[in-house]
C-alpha cells in the first residue's frame, strides 16, 4: 500500500503504461514543459522525450483528430483535454469520427485512444470552466466513459483504459486532484465496467460517481445516525455501465436515489432513474430521486457556483424526506 | 465614453494624444496590479485571472481608434481593453469579486465581463470563442447601415484554433468592417509562439486570405493607435483587417503561475519592451509633460484604483434566489430549482400552475 494523491496516482498510470508500452504516447496542451494544467504529465516530458509526450498547439478538434489517426495506424495515444468544458470544439471528431469508425467500416479497425480531461465545479472558474458534461459522451453509443472517484480508480481505471480496444473519454474530476488515499498499485484491480459497492445498507441505494461518491460517503453516516442504512455504490465507469451490480440493491432496499454533479435533464441522471425504474419497477417503494446539478448554467460566484450542485447536505436532506 | 479620450483638464498633457494613451495604459496597469490583491486578500472569485501587464498599448490603442458605436470581443486576458473602452473600474472589480454590484452580477467574473452599454460583446474562456462573433457584428453593420466596425481581440495562442480561419475568411469574402486584433504576448499559457506554430510571422496567414495585415511593435503605443485608425477606417470602408500587436506578457499566465518554463534572462529582456515606461520618456523627452506631472497622475490613477477594492470588498454576494435568473429572457419561466421539484414529487403533490 502506498499513500498517494489522485494526481499522482493518473501519472503513475500513465509512467507504468509507457513504460508498458513503447506505443503509447502522449499529446495535447501544456503537457510537456508546463507538465499538464493539474499537473498530472509532470516531468514526463524529460522521462520520455519529445517525440512521445507532445505539447501541441491548442487546437483540441485536431488533437483528438490526431490521436484518432494514431491509434487507427498502431499507436495508444492518450490525449489530453484541458478542461471538458472543450468537448463542444473536438465532438466532430469524437462523435462522428472516433464514435463510429469501428461500426462504419464494418469492424475492420478500432480506435483505441484514451481521452483523458477533467470537470466539476469547485475553483469559481466559472460557467465555461466548471462544467460536468459526461452526458454528451454517455449519449454517443461507440465511446466508453470512466469517471474515477477514489485514487486507487486513479491508477487502476487509467491503465485499464489504455489497454481498451475502443476509445475512452476518462473524465477527472478537478477537486479530487489532492486527495489523498491509500493504494495498491500491484494488485489486481476490480474488472474494467464493474462498479464498486463502497457502503453496504439496507435501506436505500445511492447511486453516483466521481466526486459525488466522496458527498454521498459524508451523507452516508448522518443518516445513519437517523436510522437509514444506505449503500453506496460508484459506477467508476458510465460505459460500460454495470446494472447487474445495482439491481440487488434496489431490490433489495426498494429506494434508489441517483447522485451526480452533471445537471438534471436529459443526462446521467434521468438514464439511471430511467434504467432503475425499468428494471426493477416491481420492487420500488418510492420513485427513482435524481439529485443533480440545477438546469443553470455555473456562476463564479462562489456562493451560487456551491448551491448549484449536490452537496453532502443536499444528499442527506433529501435522502431523510424520502423516508417521511 | 472613451477613456483614451476623456481627458483631465488639470493637466498640461491634455491636448496631446500621448498623454492621453499614456494615462489609459497606466490605470491598466495600476487595475491589474489590484486585481492581484484582491486575490492575496481572497476577495477574488477565483485565482483564473489573466493579467495584461506589458500589454496595455495594444488595448489603449486600439480602442483610442474606435468609436463609440463599434462593438468588440475580447478574450480571457481582456480587462485592459475593456478599461481602455470606458468602463467602470469598480464595477470589474466587483465582478472580478464576484460581487451582486459587479458587470454581470458575479455570474461571469474575470473571463465572462461584458457591457453591451459600451459595445462590450463578451470577454471569453474559450480561446478563440469570441472570434466569429465580430464577422456577425460585420453582417449587422451592413444590413442595418449603421457603419459600426467590430474587433475581436485575442491572443497569439488562438491562432491555433479552426474558427479563426474561418472568420477570416467570411470576413474577408463578404469585405466585412471587422478587425481581427491578436495581441502576440509570445506566449499560450507556457508554450511559446514558435513551439506552436512553424510560422509565427502570424499576419501572413491572415494576408493569404486577403486581408488587410500587419504585425505592428507595442512597445509605442502612438505606432500602435496610428496603425489601427488606419486599419479601423479601412474596415469601415469594407477592407477588413488583421493587426498583430507584438509584446510580452510579464508575468504568469495566471495568477498563481510563475512561469517557470520561462528563464530570468528571457523575461527580463521581455520586459524591457514596456509601452508605459517608453510612453514616459517620449512625453518627458518631447516636453509634453514633466516628472512632476506624471508623478502626480500616478497618485491620482493609485487612489481611483485603491477605491476599487475598497468599493468591492463593501459589496455583497448575489443572492441565491438569483442563481435561476437570466437562464432564459426575462419573460420566460425560470428553470424549477431541484429542491421544489423533490419536495413536490416526494410529497406527490401536483404543482399549481400545471407545471413548465
Ligand atoms: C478552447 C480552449 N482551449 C484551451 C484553453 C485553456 N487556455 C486558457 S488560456 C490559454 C492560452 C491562451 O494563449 P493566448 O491565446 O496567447 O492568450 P494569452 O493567455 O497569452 O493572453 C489556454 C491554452 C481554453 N481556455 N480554451
Ligand atoms: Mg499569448
Amino acid at each position: 500500500m502506498t499513500m498517494m494523491t489522485y494526481r499522482d496516482a493518473l501519472r503513475q498510470a500513465l509512467i507504468d503504461q509507457m513504460k508498458a508500452d513503447d506505443n503509447v504516447i502522449i499529446m495535447g496542451e501544456e503537457v510537456g514543459r508546463y507538465g499538464g494544467a493539474y499537473g498530472v504529465t509532470k516531468d514526463l516530458i524529460t522521462m520520455f522525450g519529445e517525440t512521445r509526450v507532445l505539447d501541441t498547439p491548442i487546437s483540441e478538434a485536431g488533437i483528438v483528430g490526431a490521436a484518432i489517426g494514431a491509434a487507427m495506424t498502431g499507436l495508444r495515444p492518450v490525449a489530453e483535454l484541458m478542461y471538458v468544458d472543450f468537448i463542444g470544439m473536438t465532438m466532430d471528431q469524437l462523435g462522428n469520427q472516433a464514435a463510429k469508425i469501428r461500426y462504419m467500416f464494418g469492424g475492420q479497425i478500432g480506435v483505441p485512444m484514451v481521452l483523458r480531461t477533467q470537470g466539476g465545479t469547485g475553483r469559481s472558474a466559472g460557467a465555461q470552466h466548471s462544467q460536468s458534461l459526461e452526458g454528451y459522451i454517455m449519449h454517443t453509443p461507440g465511446l466508453r466513459l470512466a469517471m474515477p472517484a477514489t485514487v486507487s480508480d486513479a491508477y487502476h481505471l487509467l491503465r485499464q483504459a489504455m489497454a481498451q480496444p475502443d476509445p475512452v473519454v476518462f473524465i477527472e474530476h478537478k477537486g479530487l486532484y489532492t486527495l489523498k488515499q491509500d493504494v495498491d498499485l500491484t494488485r489486481e484491480p476490480p474488472a474494467w465496467g464493474e462498479a464498486n459497492v463502497l457502503r453496504h445498507g439496507a435501506d436505500l441505494v445511492i447511486v453516483t460517481y466521481s466526486r459525488q461518491v466522496h458527498f454521498a460517503l459524508e451523507a452516508a453516516p448522518k443518516l445513519a445516525a437517523t436510522g437509514i442504512e444506505a449503500t453506496v455504490i460508484d459506477l467508476r465507469t458510465l460505459n460500460p455501465l454495470d446494472f447487474e451490480t445495482i439491481r440487488p440493491f434496489v431490490e433489495q432496499t426498494g429506494r434508489a436515489m441517483v447522485v451526480t454533479e452533471s445537471v438534471l435533464t436529459a443526462g446521467v441522471a434521468a438514464e439511471l432513474t430511467a434504467r432503475i425504474s425499468e428494471e426493477c419497477f416491481d420492487f420500488l417503494h418510492e420513485p427513482v430521486i435524481r439529485v443533480a446539478g440545477e438546469d443553470i448554467p455555473i456562476s463564479v460566484s462562489p456562493k451560487l457556483e456551491a448551491a448549484s450542485v449536490p452537496t453532502p447536505a443536499l444528499i442527506e436532506k433529501i435522502a431523510r424526506k424520502m423516508f417521511q | 465614453m472613451n477613456s483614451a479620450r476623456t481627458d483631465d483638464q488639470e493637466f498640461s498633457g491634455t491636448n496631446s494624444n500621448l498623454f492621453a494613451l499614456y494615462r489609459t495604459m497606466c490605470r491598466i496597469r495600476s487595475f491589474e496590479e489590484r486585481v492581484g490583491e484582491l486575490f492575496v486578500r481572497g476577495q477574488s472569485a477565483g485565482s483564473m485571472l489573466h493579467l495584461s501587464i506589458g500589454e496595455e498599448s495594444a488595448a489603449a490603442g486600439v480602442c483610442a481608434a474606435m468609436e463609440p458605436k463599434d462593438t468588440f470581443t475580447t478574450h480571457h486576458r481582456g480587462h485592459g481593453i475593456f478599461l481602455a473602452r470606458g468602463a467602470d473600474p469598480a464595477r470589474m472589480m466587483a465582478e472580478i469579486g464576484g460581487k451582486e454590484a459587479g458587470y454581470c452580477h458575479g455570474k461571469g467574473g474575470s473571463m465572462h465581463i461584458a457591457d453591451m452599454g459600451l459595445g462590450h460583446l463578451g470577454a471569453n474562456a474559450i480561446v478563440g470563442g469570441g472570434i466569429p462573433a465580430v464577422v456577425g457584428a460585420g453582417l449587422s453593420a451592413l444590413h442595418k447601415k449603421t457603419g459600426a466596425v467590430s474587433v475581436a481581440f485575442f491572443g497569439d495562442g488562438a491562432t491555433g484554433q479552426g474558427v479563426l480561419y474561418e472568420s477570416m475568411n467570411m470576413a474577408a469574402l463578404w469585405k466585412l468592417p471587422v478587425l481581427f486584433c491578436c495581441i502576440n504576448n509570445q506566449y499560450g499559457m507556457g508554450t511559446r509562439i514558435d513551439q506552436a506554430t512553424a510560422n509565427p510571422v502570424l499576419h501572413e496567414r491572415a494576408a493569404a486570405f486577403g486581408l488587410n495585415a500587419q504585425t505592428v511593435d507595442g512597445l509605442d503605443v502612438e505606432t500602435v493607435a496610428e496603425t489601427a485608425q488606419t486599419m479601423i477606417d479601412d474596415a469601415r470602408k469594407g477592407i477588413p483587417g488583421f493587426l498583430v500587436v507584438d509584446c510580452y506578457r510579464f508575468y504568469g499566465h495566471a495568477r498563481k503561475d510563475k512561469s517557470p518554463y520561462r528563464d530570468s534572462n528571457e523575461e527580463e529582456t521581455g520586459r524591457q519592451k514596456d509601452p508605459i515606461a517608453f510612453a514616459r520618456n517620449l512625453l518627458i523627452e518631447s516636453k509634453i509633460s514633466n516628472d512632476a506631472e506624471l508623478n502626480s497622475l500616478d497618485v491620482d490613477i493609485s487612489a481611483e484604483m485603491d477605491a476599487t477594492i475598497d468599493f468591492t470588498m463593501g459589496q455583497t454576494e448575489p443572492p441565491l434566489t438569483s442563481m435561476f435568473r437570466d437562464v432564459y429572457a426575462p419573460d420566460q419561466p425560470e428553470p424549477e430549482p431541484l429542491q421544489t421539484r423533490l419536495s413536490r414529487v416526494l410529497s406527490r403533490e401536483l404543482p399549481a400552475n400545471g407545471g413548465h
